[in-house]
C-alpha cells in the first residue's frame, strides 16, 4: 500500500567511528535497491520513550547484495543520542528513500566533491556511483580537527584523489575546505561540484562556483516534521523562475538543490 | 453482535467515522495517499487556502519541544485558483467529504473564498480558520474577539450554502464566549483547538529557534489543554464540536469524544506515524466492540462527573 516507503529494518551494526560520530548499518533490502545518492531516510527515534518527531538522515551507502543501508550521523541532541544507544538486533522504523537526490551525469567528465564534517554522509554513496560511471573525481574533506575527518580511510580505499583540510591544522591544509576548492577550480576545471556541509560552507562554495560559471549540486538541511511535503515546515528560500523569491520544501524538492537556485 | 456504528453527523455531513486529519498537517491529501486509502477517513480536511498564493514565513519554521512541536509555517499555500485547478481533481476521487480550511486577511477575503468554493464540485464544507497564530494580519485577529468572530461567520453564512465549521483558537481568555458567538452567527459546527502560542530559545546562540520568534504549539504536550477546552465548549454550545490537539491514539480520541466532541482531528501524530488515523479508527471500533456499545454517538459527552 505504501509504495515501498514504510519499512522496519534490523540494525546490523552501530559503531562509533569518531568522537560522537556513528556508522549504522540497517538491513533494508528494498531501500538498498531503490535509494539514489542524496536521498534520505526519516527515522522514528525514541520508540516507547517520550514522543519525538522523526529525524532525517542521508543514505550514506547501500549494499544491494546484502540489502544493507548505512547511515553516518553525528550525535547532536535527543534523537541522535537515542540512535547511538541502539544495539544490533533491534528493529527500527524508517520512511524512505525520500527526497530528490543528486543528478548523476551520464558518464565521463570530472566532478569535485566537497564535504564539511558529517557532510560526507551523502557524498560517499555519490562518490561510489560516480566512479561506477567513469567520472573522474576529486574529494575535498574538511573538518574541525583530525579525528572528525570521518570515513577518510573508506574514501581512500575507493582509490580516489583526496585533499583534506582542518580548521586547527591537525591534518592536511590548515583552514576551511572551501579554500582548497578555490585553489583547485582553475586547475581542475570540473564539470560539476557536489557539496554537503554547514550552511556557511555551502554559501561560500556557491559564491566560488558562480564566479567560475560551474554548476553545483548541494545537499541542504532544514528542520523537518512530515518529510513528505505535507506540512511545509522545511522551507528553503529559492529563486523563482520569474526572478523573485519563493520557498521550496527541502524534503520533496530537495534535499539536493542546484547551488545557484538557493538564496543564501 | 452487529458491527458497531462509527458514523456521526457533523454540520449536516454524514461521516462514516469520526476521524479526520487536522488542517495543515495533511497537505492536500496527496502525500499520505501513498500510505493508506483516503477512503478510510471520516473526512478529508485540507491545508488553509488563501485568496492569493501565500509564501509563508522564513525558516526555521519548526522546533521540537518536550512532547510538542512549534510551527510558524505562515499558511504557505498555492492560493485559491491553483487549489481549485490542481488539488480538487485529486480530492474529488475520494468518498469522504472534503472540508476546505479558509483563511483571509480581511472579511471580504473570507467572503470571496466562501463564494468561490461554494461553486466548486466536491467541496463539502468550509472550515473558517479564525485562529492561525502565524500570520500578522487577520487569522487569529478574527478569533480572539467574539464580535469579530461573529462578523466573519455572519458574512460567510450569507454567501454560502455549504456547512460552516469555525476553527477556534485557544489563545483567548474564554473560548466558550467565542464558540457561542460563532454559533449565534450561524455556523454549523466548531473545531478546536488550533495551536497554542509559544516559543523556544537556543541558549548558545541566544536566539529564538523559530525565525518568526513565536509559533504555534501542537502535539501531545497540548492534549490536556485541548481536552479541557473541548469539554467546556461542548457544554456551552448545541452545535457539534470537532476536537483536536495532541491526539495520538484511539484512547486519546475517546477522551475527546467523552468530553463532548462528536468527531476528532489528528495532526502532529501523523508526522511520526503516517497511518495513525487508520489505527485510531480501528481502535475505536475495537473499543466499541469490547464494551458492547452499538453506536459511537452514545459516547459523545458521556463523561461521568
Ligand atoms: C535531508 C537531511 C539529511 C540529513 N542527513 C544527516 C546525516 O546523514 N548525518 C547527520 O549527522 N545529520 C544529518 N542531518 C541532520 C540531522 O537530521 C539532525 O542532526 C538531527 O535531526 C538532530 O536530531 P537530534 O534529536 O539529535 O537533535 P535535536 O535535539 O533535535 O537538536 C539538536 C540541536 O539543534 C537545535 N535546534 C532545534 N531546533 C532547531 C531549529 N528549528 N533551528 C535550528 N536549531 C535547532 C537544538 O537546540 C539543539 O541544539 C540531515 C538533515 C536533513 C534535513
Ligand atoms: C505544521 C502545522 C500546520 C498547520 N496548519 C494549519 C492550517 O493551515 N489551518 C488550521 O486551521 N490549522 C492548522 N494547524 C493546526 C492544526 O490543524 C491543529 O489544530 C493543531 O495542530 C492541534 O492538533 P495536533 O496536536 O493533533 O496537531 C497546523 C498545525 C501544524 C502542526
Ligand atoms: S518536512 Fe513537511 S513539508 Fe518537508
Amino acid at each position: 500500500m505504501s509504495a515501498g516507503v514504510e519499512h522496519i529494518g534490523l540494525i546490523c551494526s552501530n559503531v562509533e567511528i569518531g568522537p560522537g560520530a556513528y556508522l549504522m548499518e540497517i538491513s533494508l533490502p528494498e531501500v538498498a535497491l531503490r535509494a539514489r545518492p542524496g536521498q534520505f531516510l526519516h527515522l522514528r527515534c525514541g520508540e516507547g520513550m517520550e514522543w519525538l518527531l522523526r529525524r532525517p538522515l542521508s543514505v550514506h551507502d547501500v549494499d544491494k547484495k546484502s540489502g544493507r543501508v548505512s547511515l553516518l550521523y553525528q550525535v547532536v541532541g535527543k534523537g541522535t543520542s537515542w540512535l547511538a544507544g541502539q544495539k544490533p538486533g533491534i528493529n527500527i522504523d524508517v520512511l524512505g528513500p525520500l527526497g530528490r537526490g543528486f543528478s548523476l551525469p551520464p558518464c565521463g567528465g570530472k566532478a569535485l566533491l566537497v564535504a564539511g564534517g558529517v557532510g560526507i554522509a551523502p557524498l560517499f554513496f555519490l562518490a561510489r556511483e560516480l566512479l561506477g560511471r567513469g567520472v573522474i573525481l576529486k574529494f575535498f574533506l574538511g573538518a574541525r580537527t583530525r579525528n572528525l575527518l570521518l570515513r577518510l580511510e573508506a574514501l581512500q580505499r575507493l582509490g580516489i584523489e583526496i585533499e583534506v583540510a582542518t580548521d586547527d591544522g591537525s591534518a592536511g591544509f590548515s583552514g576551511p575546505v572551501t579554500a582548497l576548492l578555490e585553489k583547485s577550480i582553475p586547475k581542475e576545471k570540473p564539470d560539476i561540484v557536489f557539496a554537503c556541509g554547514p550552511r556557511p560552507m555551502l554559501a561560500a562554495c556557491a559564491g566560488l562556483l558562480a564566479g567560475h560559471h560551474i554548476p553545483g549540486e548541494f545537499s541542504l538541511e532544514e528542520r523537518m516534521a512530515c518529510g513528505l511535503g505535507a506540512c511545509r515546515g522545511c522551507a528553503v528560500p529559492v529563486r523563482s523562475p520569474e526572478g523573485g523569491a519563493t520557498y521550496e520544501n527541502v524534503c520533496t524538492c530537495g534535499p539536493v538543490f542546484a547551488a545557484q537556485e538557493i538564496i543564501w | 453482535m452487529p458491527l458497531p456504528n462509527l458514523s456521526v453527523n457533523i454540520a449536516g455531513l454524514r461521516l462514516q467515522n469520526p476521524v479526520m486529519p487536522a488542517s495543515g498537517t495533511f497537505g492536500f491529501g496527496e502525500e499520505y495517499s501513498r500510505f493508506f486509502d483516503l477512503n478510510l477517513l471520516g473526512a478529508i480536511v485540507v491545508k488553509a487556502v488563501t485568496l492569493k498564493p501565500a509564501p509563508g514565513n522564513p525558516p526555521p519554521r519548526l522546533a521540537e519541544t518536550a512532547s510538542g512541536l512549534l510551527n510558524s509555517i505562515g499558511l504557505q499555500n498555492p492560493g485559491l485558483e491553483v487549489f481549485i485547478r490542481e488539488k480538487m481533481p485529486f480530492l474529488r476521487r475520494f468518498k469522504p467529504p472534503v472540508i476546505v480550511n479558509i483563511a483571509g486577511k480581511t472579511l471580504e477575503e473570507y467572503v470571496e473564498l466562501a463564494e468561490r468554493l461554494s461553486e466548486v464540485e466536491g467541496v463539502a464544507a468550509l472550515e473558517v480558520n479564525i485562529s492561525c497564530p502565524n500570520v500578522k494580519e487577520g487569522g487569529v485577529a478574527f478569533g480572539v474577539d467574539p464580535k469579530m468572530a461573529a462578523g466573519v461567520i455572519t458574512a460567510v453564512r450569507r454567501r454560502t450554502p455549504l456547512p460552516i465549521i469555525a476553527k477556534l483558537t485557544p489563545n483567548v481568555t474564554d473560548i466558550t464566549e467565542i464558540a457561542r458567538a460563532a454559533e449565534d452567527a450561524g455556523c454549523d459546527a466548531v473545531s478546536l483547538i488550533n495551536t497554542l502560542q509559544g516559543m523556544a530559545i537556543d541558549v548558545e546562540r541566544r536566539r529564538p529557534l523559530l525565525a518568526n520568534v513565536v509559533g504555534g504549539l501542537s502535539g501531545p504536550a497540548i492534549k490536556p489543554v485541548a481536552l479541557y477546552a473541548v469539554w467546556r465548549v461542548a457544554r456551552a454550545v448545541k452545535i457539534p464540536v470537532i476536537g483536536m490537539g495532541g491526539i495520538r491514539t484511539a484512547t486519546d480520541a475517546l477522551e475527546f469524544m467523552l468530553a463532548g466532541a462528536r468527531a476528532v482531528a489528528v495532526g502532529t501524530a501523523t508526522f511520526t506515524r503516517p497511518t495513525a488515523m487508520v489505527e485510531i479508527i480501528e481502535g475505536l471500533r475495537e473499543y466499541l466492540h469490547r464494551n458492547n456499545i452499538n453506536d459511537i454517538n452514545e459516547l459523545v459527552g458521556a463523561i461521568k462527573v
